[in-house]
């Protein structure tokens, strides 16, 4: 393993950057472990995939514009696809999650949540 | 010195991801339903692509971000698919 030669602040940027980035998504992880029924947990891991995500693109972009002198906007495409694609999985997955509680009997514990058009009237 | 920062730093930063690793494999083991597992997934997809990108900085190669857009990509696809697996039973009508 080898980095390269930068000056001390992008180095100390760089790295408070990754490591906040990556704090994050271990905190979406262990919401992900922790949190009790499936329409919490489906939040959790978001944590990591907006702003974890964000912190860990902007310190790679910055090593790479500080270490080489490249200061090519390659990380937006990965984080403007995530940003683009995350709500679309979780909801659908989220629709999969409710379409099967109300089909099937829910496990106890798991509380299926109410869907707008579903309330009782009056 | 600052090579020393960064390597401390990425490093910690690795060992961070990997916890996080180990959390969603928990939640795919665990269960306890499907779309629980398909979730563990995705985050087990999302934290593979984010070890790849700092992976790439701590080595200091280009490779890894050419690898971290497709895991990305394939992560989105197949939990798109699983999702629709579930609603209907079959991907592709």
């Amino acid at each position: 393993m080898s980095v390269a030669f930068m000056p001390e602040w992008a180095a100390v940027v760089i790295a408070i950057l990754a490591v906040s980035g990556a704090g994050l998504s271990l905190l979406g992880a262990v919401g992900l472990v922790r949190l009790s029924s499936f329409y919490e947990r489906v939040h959790a891991p978001t944590l990591g995939a907006t702003l974890g995500m964000a912190l860990i693109l902007v310190a790679s972009w910055l090593y790479f514009g500080t270490a080489h002198g490249r200061w090519l906007p390659r990380e937006l495409l990965i984080a403007v696809f995530l940003t683009v694609t995350t709500p679309v999985t979780l909801i659908l997955l989220a629709r999969a999650a409710l379409f099967r509680d109300r089909t099937e009997q829910p496990e106890p514990g798991e509380k299926p949540a109410p869907m707008d058009g579903d309330r009782p009237e009056g | 010195m600052s090579a020393r920062i960064l390597e401390g730093g990425l490093t910690a930063a690795l060992i961070l991801m990997g916890l996080a690793l180990i959390g969603a494999t928990f939640r795919i083991i665990r269960g306890p339903r499907a779309q629980d597992r398909i979730l563990g997934m995705d985050a087990l997809y999302l934290n593979g692509m984010l070890i790849a990108v700092v992976f790439g900085m701590r080595s200091d190669s280009d490779l890894y971000f050419e690898a971290a857009l497709v895991i990305g990509m394939l992560g989105f696809a197949a939990t798109v698919a699983l999702a629709k697996f579930l609603m209907r039973g079959e991907v592709i009508e």
